[in-house]
Order: C-alpha cells, then structure tokens, then sequence
C-alpha cells in the first residue's frame, strides 16, 4: 500500500514541477484570433497552458505534448457524432473543465469522449461528458488519474454502447468522485494493476456498474453500484480489495450484486449488499475473505458455487434476505463462523452471544427453486414453511457441512464510521 | 340493507369475540415489529400469520355468527323486508365490524411502525380475505341447514383454501417436474384467493428474488396493468360469487 | 281474510303439510292445535313467507302471497322462542323494527310496550334478559304496528300468570278490532278463553277445523282439551 502512495505522490510532484519553468497561458474563445484549440496547441510549448474560454468548439482535439488544458466557462466540445472530441497521445496532461458531447462510434476503434493514448501522468477531472460511445478511456497508460467527472449515456442494448470510465492495460491509475449513468458497463477495466477505484457512483447501467478482467492488486472503496443491467462482475483475478462499497437494487434475472469468478486471495469486507437478486455470486474462487459485509433484502445473499473453496465468511450479517446461502453441491469447502443469519432459530443457553446450534443456511426451498424456478410463486405458503421445518429438523437434502458452527445471536457490530 | 347493516354492525361490534380479535392483531402485529430487527422480516412473519389465522377466524366467526342469528333473521324476515336485504345486511354487519376490528388491530401498528406501501398492502390484502371468507362461510352456512355441519363446511373450505391447494399444486409441481409447468403454476396459484394475496405480498418483500429466474414471467404479468387488473377482478369475484350463490339459495329456502 | 289452500310441504321424505286447507277471517281467532311434529310451526312459516310450499296457496285479502314481502306489513308474529342480537338494546331493537316499518305503518300501538313497562329496561341489551322478558318483547312487537294479521307461536309459554293474562285481555280486545289471529298453543285452557276457531292439525293433516261452540255442541263437553280428546278417540274408533 505505501508503495502505491509513493507513486501518487510522485506523479504530483512531476506534474506541479512542470509548472515551474515559466510556462505561458493560451487563450482559446470563439470569435477571437485564437478561436481553435487546436491551434493554441500546435503553439504552445510543453507545459503550457490552454484556457478554453465558454463555447461550442466543434474540433478533434488532439494533445500531443504535455499541457494543461483547461476549459472555464464549461466550453462544449462536440464530436457531432462523427470524431472523438479529446485524444491524449502525450505524457503529463490535464484536461478539466469540459463539456465534452457526443464522440463518434466505430465499430473498429473505440471512440471515446476522451482518450488517452500510452501516457503517464494524465489528469482528467471535473468535465461533463454526455452522450459519448466511450466516455473516458486509457488505453496501455500508467500513473493517470480521473476524478470528479459526470458521464451521461443513453444507452439501451449493450452493442450501441460503450462502457463510461474504460481502462485497458494501465497501472497505477486512480479513478475517484465520478459518476457514471447510463452507459454499457460503468466502469471496465481490463488488464489493469495496482489501482485505486473510490467514491464512485455507477447506477443505470446498461450491463455491469463495475466490470474488471485480469486487474490484479487493486483496491475499490466506497463506491456505490446501484440498479445496473448485471450488478457487478469481477473475473480472473487476484488480491482484490473491495470496502465499504454499496451494491443495491441490481434486480433481474441475471443481476447480481457482484459476481465472483475465479478470484483468488481477494478481501470483500465491510460492504453493504441490498436489494439484489443475487447478491454475490461466486464460482471458482478460493482463499478469500468475506467479512463484515451486511446482505439486506437480497433474494439470494449468497449463491456459491461448488468450484469455490477455501474461503471464509465471517461476521457478516445476514438481514431479510428470502434465501441465505445455496449451493449446487452436498459438498462445501468454504469456511462460515461467527455470522449473523436472521433465520437462525436456535437458541443461546449459555448467553455468549453465539448460538448453540449450528446454523444451516441453505434452505431446501432454495434448492427447490434452483431446479424449478417457477416453485418460487409458492414461497412463504403454507406447505413450503411446512417442508422448511421438516428440513431443518432433518436434513436430507441440504448440504450438511455447509454450516455455521457458531452462528451470532445479534447482528455483528459493524463500525459504519468508516462507511460513507 | 342498510337499515339492516346498521344495527347488525352496532351488534356485532360489541361481541366479545370481535373486539377480543382486535386486540389479536394488535398484539400480534406490535410484537413481531419489536421483535424483529429488520421491519421486512416482521411483516413476513406476520404475513404467515395472517394467512392462516385470518379466513381461519372470519369463517368460524361469520358461520357461527349467521347460524346464531337464524331465529331472529326469522323475526326479521317476518316483516315487509326482501329476503336478500336480510343476508346483505347480516353480511354488511359481519364483513364490515371484522373488517373495522382487523383493520384498525393491525392498521394502527402498521401506521406506526412501518408506515409504508407494503405495510397498506398487507392490511389490505387481510380486509379483502376477510369478506372473501365472510362470504364463502355464508355460502357454507346456507348449503348446510345443520349448524355443526355448517360450520364443519367452513372450515373444511378454509383448510382447502390454506393449507390443502398448496399441497397439492407443490405435490404436482414435483411429480411433473420434467414439463414446462410456468404457466400452468401461475393459473393455478392465481385460482386461490389466499394464493393471491401471498404473492401480492411476496411481490413486495421478496421483490428481488422473484425477479431471479421467474422474473420474465413475473414481469410481463404482474407489472402490467392486465395483470393486477386480473388479481383485483379475481379477488372481487372471489367475493361476490360465493355471496351471490349464496344468497340464490337463501332466497329459495325454507326457514 | 286469510285462506290457506291446499297447502303440501314435504322436507325430504316428510310429508309435514298434506293439502291443508282452511280460512281466516277478521274478528276470528283460529288455535293451530295437535300433537308436536304434526305441522303448526311449518303452517305458520308458510303464512309468513318462510317456508315456501310444495302446492297450494295462502291468499291475504284475496291476493295470492308470492315473493313479494310487502303484504307482510299486515302481519305481526310473535315467535315461540325469541331470540335476538346479543348486544342490541332493547331500546335499539324497537328503533330497528320501526326503521324496517318505516313507510308503511302510521300509528303503532304501544299499549303492550307500556303494560310490560319495557320502556323501563330499553337500555339493557338483550342478551341479559331473561326468557319471559324477551317474550314479552315479543309480544310487544307484534302488536306494536297494529297488524291486521297477528301470528301468534305459543305466546303464553313462559310468561308469568300477570303477564300471560295481560296478553290474552290484549288478543280479546284486539279480537273486536277486526283482525285475525293465529294462535298456536298447548295450553288448552287459554285457547278455550281466546279461541273462535280450532284448526287440529295431525300428520300434517287437517284433522278438523270448526268454531268452538260448534266443537263443543258436537262432543257435548265444556273444556276444550276434553272436546278434542273427545273428537280424536272417536275418529280413531271409526278407522
């Protein structure tokens, strides 16, 4: 983790420093000698920089040396559909302070409002981007920070359109404070390491809110995802950190929460998960940690597949969530202690705090329903309560070792100081 | 009928049983919102409750009732009053004090604890139980001129109703598990008024699970306007039919 | 007037009433009388609308009674056991009646409703009175709308000796008030004050319906109860 600051501060320091040489401000407002921002750069030395008074600017801006383009006055720069409105090809740029609208579409090359190019030391904070096909995407780029963004789409089938914040080969890049609605998968990263993902707000998406492949290392706090297509998918990937992140309302028939595939030794604390159909799904993942997490109002809190072993659930609480836990195996070798499962009907005659009983959170009527999903309409009747008791007197269908030996008699205390 | 349905309310809303049956729910609604931490689970818990216990109690309540009052509706019918204001009347009284007695027992709890749509609808889905049971327990009362049979019917036709249809659709369910059996399912549970208030209820606390794998059915039917147009008429004809059925025969029969 | 034609009623394989036939007319006072089970409840049911017949008719005033209940506001019954709403007042329950009546009765007569001081105890509910207190209520309701039919089910049963005798004066002079009355009883005595006419009922069956004087000009006995016994043991000798 210290490791990683260093870079950011690093990266600070080099860009503030490039300020100091006795760089020049060019002016660039319609109307003026100076009316196109193309121009102002073809001037400009490194590390100068290009105001962009208010107005519409209807120009491929291409960035090709390293500078400070600043728009004041919200300029728009509108891609009309045809061109992508911002191309960064160049290490040590910042671009804030735009409108940028509607970048073209190809289906060969991803078009994007903003993209960046193989650099480092990128910032691109505090523009509005709407109606773009990509809306900010680094391509093979390290030590680039996005923050404070808004990005609009309307996107309604995932083909025609392409994700908000999009990262592709980087590392060390920090995505933070922006808010992404309406486009294919909030946020897509692939192939991206040893980054930091905060207080981002990824809602009405048309497929994932997060989606990340191969990213390994990174760290995702505080983010919210809520009521996208999917939920949000994690693939193929290690030593993930994920905290006080918010997964809710991601409701359908393949929507999860999150969804967990082939990740190792990965940390998911300390989040909150509600309202989702599903609200982690997990299929192949090993070694690692769930704790502190709380699954309110889900239908299904956790669905964990057979391929998944040694992992370990801990003081998370499980509140109202129609079913708990199911499973496609009798086998389980994942790990339940010290959760809090408000089906628990045991009792605590020694009065510390954990059940006496162990827990068994799979119900049969989940299993049920796993195999005749149509079952589902009869939930809470009287014969499925009915089957419920009997199953849980007796197992017979139910995995019997995946259980919590120590069940918590009251929800697990979890600091929400920390939880914004 | 009015005239009859006023004094037949102010009647019954002094029993002993209805206002001992307020204060049922009442008890019962304040104790699972306290003891349950999260108000979801308490309305599910309470749901349960009142699945059962709800036609339960109108059946046995509304046939006692009508077979208690057969000498006086005589008296009554002795007078220049059409037969059928008569039964309306009796049914207004015990529909409407059962209903008043329920709705406030756990209307006020609700108001104070949850206070939400799925809190109405749950008090709602109990008052329109209670006049589908007041009426399929009037039906029973006039099939059977004996009261321990009457009765007997009732309540045969509430552990259908409840407990019995469930089973079976669950035990046809299982046995025919190799066919597409969705939409067939989705007739059957609608056939039942008791049916139709849980999954009325279900759609707002088990929301997310139902949008799983039954989703797409789910949605095209019960987000459209057809489809809770069709829950609403069935549950009204669930209402009217056994009352007019009812009241065809009362109209026939000797005293 | 009130004819009764022909009248069959079977309950299942019963046969209660068999073609009974008889007439009432004003100023009459017609005792129901026979053995239990032999069809006066029924009789009276079918009068009132209760019980609707197999065959035959019962006219009012020349008017074949159907489903129509409008007629019934010439008649007042006074059911054998009175049984009402627990909780209602008895205050509530002339209140009721009235409503029901409202529109077709002008005066009532309350002359039983103060005789039985009822006025008193209109703010007790029913369910506290005892069973001669409810009959007297009942009675009282019957007459209260002035009905030109009064349907009578053993009104004295249950009544103490001052109240039974405060009825039977009220039918006698009611009697002179141009109405009719059916009156069923097994008291033999009050029929012999009150009676006009007696309807013997046997097996659903009309076993004879004559006027008293005619009855006992027949059998040459004083008492009523002796009349019948008379009449019966010499139909059974001639069967």
């Amino acid at each position: 983790m210290t490791s990683r600051l260093i870079s950011w501060l690093t990266a600070f320091a080099l860009f503030t420093s490039g300020k100091s040489l006795g760089a020049r401000t060019w002016v660039v407002a319609p109307g003026t000698a100076l009316s196109s921002i193309n121009d102002a750069i073809a001037r400009a030395k490194p590390y100068d920089t290009v105001l962009v008074r208010g107005g519409l600017y209807r120009e491929a801006v291409v960035v090709d040396r390293p500078l400070t383009l600043r728009g004041e006055g919200r300029p728009v720069l509108d891609g009309e559909g045809l061109r992508q409105p911002v191309s960064i090809r160049a290490s040590h740029v910042a671009v804030s302070g735009f409108r940028v609208v509607r970048s073209g579409s190809a289906s060969l090359e991803d078009l994007a409002g903003i993209k960046v190019y193989n650099a480092r030391y990128v910032y691109v904070f505090n523009n509005d981007l709407d109606s773009n096909f990509f809306g900010i995407y680094l391509s093979n780029s390290r030590l680039c920070w996005v923050t404070g963004n808004a990005l609009r789409a309307y996107g309604e089938i995932e083909q025609t359109s392409g994700n908000g914040i999009h990262a592709w080969k980087c590392d060390s890049i920090f995505i933070a404070d922006n808010r992404i609605r309406g486009h294919r998968d909030g946020i897509y990263f692939e192939f991206v390491t040893h980054s930091r993902i905060e207080r981002n707000v990824s809602i009405h998406n048309v497929r994932y809110g997060l989606h990340f492949m191969f990213s390994h290392q990174d760290d995702y706090t505080h983010n919210t995802f809520m009521y996208n297509g999917a939920g949000v998918a994690v693939m193929y990937t290690r030593e993930v950190l994920m905290r006080y992140n918010t997964f809710a309302n991601n409701v359908g028939a393949s929507a999860y929460g999150m969804l967990l595939k082939d990740i190792q030794r990965s940390e998911i604390s300390d989040n909150v998960f509600y309202n989702n159909t599903v609200a982690i799904f997990m299929e192949g993942c090993t070694r690692s940690q769930l704790e502190r997490n709380e699954f309110r109002h889900n239908g299904w809190a956790v669905r964990i597949h057979a391929s998944c072993e040694n992992n370990l659930f801990r003081h998370n609480n499980f509140i109202a969530n129609t079913f708990e836990v199911t499973t496609n195996n009798q086998l389980s070798l994942n790990t339940f202690e010290q959760n809090y499962w408000d089906h628990y009907t045991g009792y605590d005659l020694n009065r510390d705090g954990i059940g006496d009983v162990p827990h068994l959170p799979v119900s049969l009527f989940a299993m049920i329903s796993q195999q005749m999903p149509y079952a589902m309409m009869f939930w809470r009747s009287f014969g499925v309560l009915l089957l419920e008791r009997a199953e849980r007197a007796i197992p017979s269908l139910c995995p019997d070792n995946l259980r919590d030996r120590s069940p918590l008699m009251k929800p697990y205390h979890v600091a929400h100081s920390k939880h914004k | 009928m009015l005239k009859i349905a006023r004094y037949a309310l102010y009647d019954i809303l002094r029993n002993r049983f209805v206002v001992a049956y307020g204060l049922f729910w009442v008890l019962v609604s304040m104790s699972f919102f306290n003891l349950e931490s999260d108000p979801v689970k308490g309305m599910a818990s309470l749901l349960n409750i009142l699945l059962m216990a709800l036609p339960l109690m109108s059946v046995v309540f509304a046939s006692i009732h009508l077979y208690n009052s057969y000498e006086f509706m005589e008296l009554v019918l002795a007078q220049p009053i059409r037969r059928s204001e008569v039964l309306l009347g009796q049914y207004s009284g015990v529909a409407g004090s059962l209903c008043a007695s329920f709705g406030i027992g756990m209307g006020v709890p609700v108001l104070l604890y949850e206070g939400s749509l799925r809190g109405f609808l749950l008090v709602g889905c109990g008052l329109v139980l209670t006049l589908v049971f007041v009426s399929l327990a009037f039906l029973a009362a006039v099939l059977m001129r004996d009261k321990a049979r009457g009765i007997g019917l009732a309540l045969l036709i509430w552990f259908f109703c409840t407990i019995l249809y469930d089973g079976l659709v669950l035990m046809g369910m299982f046995a025919f598990s190799d066919y597409p059996l969705e939409r067939v399912i989705l007739v059957l549970a609608f056939l039942n008024p008791v049916d139709l208030a849980r999954i009325a209820m279900l759609l707002q606390l088990d929301a997310a699970a139902l949008m799983g794998y039954t989703g797409a059915l789910f949605h095209h039917f019960f987000g459209s306007a057809l489809g809770i147009g069709l829950a609403v008429l069935l549950m009204a004809v669930w209402v009217v039919w056994p009352l007019l059925w009812a009241l065809r025969i009362f109209q026939r029969k000797d005293l | 007037m009130l004819r009764i034609q022909n009248i069959s009623k079977t309950f299942g394989r019963l046969r209660v009433l068999d073609a009974v036939h008889a007439t009432a007319d004003v100023g009459q006072v017609v005792a129901v009388v026979g053995p239990n089970g032999s069809g006066k409840t029924t009789l009276i049911k079918c009068i009132l609308g209760l019980v609707k017949p197999d065959s035959g008719s019962v006219l009012f005033n020349d008017i074949v009674i159907r489903t129509d209940p409008g007629y019934r506001r010439h008649f007042g019954y006074m059911p054998q056991i009175g049984r009402y709403p627990d909780n209602m007042l008895v205050g509530h329950l002339f209140n009721m009646m009235r409503d029901l009546r409202r529109n077709t009765t002008h005066q009532t007569d309350e002359e039983l409703l103060e005789a039985y001081r009822l006025p008193d105890i209109f703010h007790k509910p029913m369910r506290t009175l005892s069973g001669g207190m409810r009959q007297k209520v009942s009675a009282a309701l019957a007459f209260l709308f002035q009905p030109q039919v009064l349907i009578l089910d053993e009104p004295t049963a249950g009544l103490d000796p001052l109240s039974a005798e405060i009825l039977k004066e009220k039918v006698l002079r009611e009697r002179q008030n141009n109405r009719i009355f059916i009156i069923t009883s097994h008291i033999m005595s009050d029929l012999d004050e009150l009676a006009t006419h007696i309807l013997y009922l046997v097996d659903g069956r009309v076993a004879f319906f004559k006027s008293l004087p005619e009855l006992k000009a027949l059998t040459g006995q004083e008492r009523l109860g002796r009349a019948i016994a008379h009449l019966m043991q010499r139909r059974e000798t001639q069967s």
